[in-house]
């Protein structure tokens, strides 16, 4: 039960800057009444652009439903029939509401959405606060760990080292550790690329460099992406039972997982409550990344943004913080836009969080990359950071001779 | 060292069987875009 209530907590808080964003438009601003059109034939009036630049909501129905009448159109015989009781406007207001009849030879649900509203929109979100808050959050985190480094300086083993291991993961959870991670290194590095090209690559190495770069980018992050997930999958089940909160936690909390002063060494199982962060951040980030991923590697086949939007209307979530309901008709580009943004959010958060779990799994805390590495750890660093494991695994190294079938 | 390497060269054999397995299972873009009357060959 603590666990779906911190899921849900945790979707929430992370669905927050998406709704910010899609009622940040139009959909936010406050009504207005229909000026009179008569002096503009019906046409849309001067009232109706300062409107929509002062960021009201402007009802288009006039605009919609004025797509010409072919019913009433003169004969084709006739002066103007060959026009078929459209104009050109007609037919660009139709095109622009999506009531033209479309033939493309192209197929799938986007082919006959030839004007979308939400492209600038979106385009300027990824070229601007996206890539500048998501660059900030990556070199926020690192100046902090430089800042930690300073500070508190390598967390060294306290007591003296013994000269014994331990086993702490099996070769199996290695390679899914390994798989994982190193897919999400690629991931990161060549979404980045994907993502800030144009702004920072493209004005340093030129267009035809960054062409080539692109499209090995490209490449890479989207094959490896199944890596990812197989990754995934593994992870989650080899470690989830070790991973469950319990009263534990709480003493390592209390003092601060024992990483502000040396010598303090709080008990904790096989993951203290540091891991399982991670660990949770891993399996709900990464799933949502994954998620989204999928939906953009099969372009318009798996949409999930309206209906997720609808249940969270029907939970009544963005009015509990002053929002309007979420859009729930969305045009097939709308709908990989989200997911793209999605994608992109969540993985500027859940990269800020391994860059943390590099650093502390590496120069940040001595013994602490053999347990990846070799697999072995020294006793002492076990003792100090995971007690009550070692303890279990003496009680079974204790017990296991008693049940030993000895070789014949 | 082993598990980490034997991970990353899984890494790359999962990817390039991703690729033609996607494919070579119909799920190309030229496949999944194109109307009827298109001929891909």
């Amino acid at each position: 039960m603590l666990r779906v209530l911190l899921s849900l907590v945790l979707m929430f808080t992370l669905f927050l800057p998406l709704t910010g964003l899609s009622t940040s438009g139009p959909a936010q601003a406050q009504e207005t009444e229909a000026p009179d059109r008569s002096a503009t034939g019906g046409a849309q009036t001067l009232e109706d652009i300062l409107a929509r630049q002062r960021g009201e909501t402007v009802d288009n129905s006039f605009r919609a439903n004025n797509v010409g009448d072919p019913d009433s159109a003169a004969g084709i015989a006739n002066q103007l029939g060959t026009l078929g009781g459209a104009s050109d406007p007609d037919l660009w207001r139709a095109l622009r509401f999506g009531k033209a009849n479309i033939t493309a030879s192209n197929d799938g649900p986007a082919s006959t959405v030839l004007v979308q509203d939400s492209g600038m929109w979106w385009l300027e979100f990824r070229q601007g606060p996206l890539i500048t808050y998501g660059g900030y959050l990556l070199l926020g985190m690192i100046g902090l760990l430089v800042v930690f480094f300073l500070i508190r300086g390598r967390i060294r083993i306290d007591g003296e080292k013994t000269g014994r291991t331990i086993e702490r993961f099996k070769a199996f959870e290695r390679f899914s550790h390994w798989l994982l991670a190193g897919s999400f290194l690629l991931l990161g590095i060549t979404g980045l690329i994907t993502l800030m090209g144009r702004k920072f690559l493209i004005p340093t190495f030129g267009h035809e460099a960054y062409s080539n770069l692109a499209v090995a980018s490209k490449w890479v992050h989207n094959n490896v992406s199944w890596a990812f997930i197989v990754g995934l999958v593994f992870v989650f089940f080899l470690w989830v039972a070790h991973n469950i909160p319990n009263k534990t936690d709480l003493k390592w909390i209390a003092q601060g997982g024992g990483i502000f002063a040396k010598g303090k060494h709080p008990p904790a199982k096989k993951f203290n409550f540091g891991q399982k962060i991670i660990f949770w951040s891993v399996i709900v980030l990464g799933g949502s990344i994954a998620a989204s991923g999928l939906s953009l590697l099969f372009p318009f086949e798996l949409p999930m943004f309206a209906a997720t939007f609808e249940k969270l209307n029907a939970l009544g979530l963005p009015g509990l913080i002053g929002l309007d309901p979420l859009p729930t008709a969305l045009a097939p580009h709308e709908e990989m836009q989200y997911a793209q943004l999605w994608h992109a959010i969540v993985s500027f958060v859940l990269m800020a969080i391994i860059i943390a779990h590099i650093y502390i799994g590496s120069i940040g805390m001595e013994g602490a990359y053999d347990a990846m590495g070799s697999g072995h750890v020294e006793e002492q660093w076990a003792k100090e950071h995971h007690s009550l494991w070692v303890e279990e695994v003496k009680a079974k190294e204790a017990e296991a001779p008693k049940g030993a079938t000895p070789a014949e | 060292m082993k598990a980490m390497l034997t991970a990353f060269v899984m890494i790359a054999v999962i990817s390039v069987a991703a690729d033609y397995g996607l494919d070579y299972a119909g799920f190309s873009a030229a496949e999944r875009q194109s109307g009827d009357a298109v001929r891909l060959e």
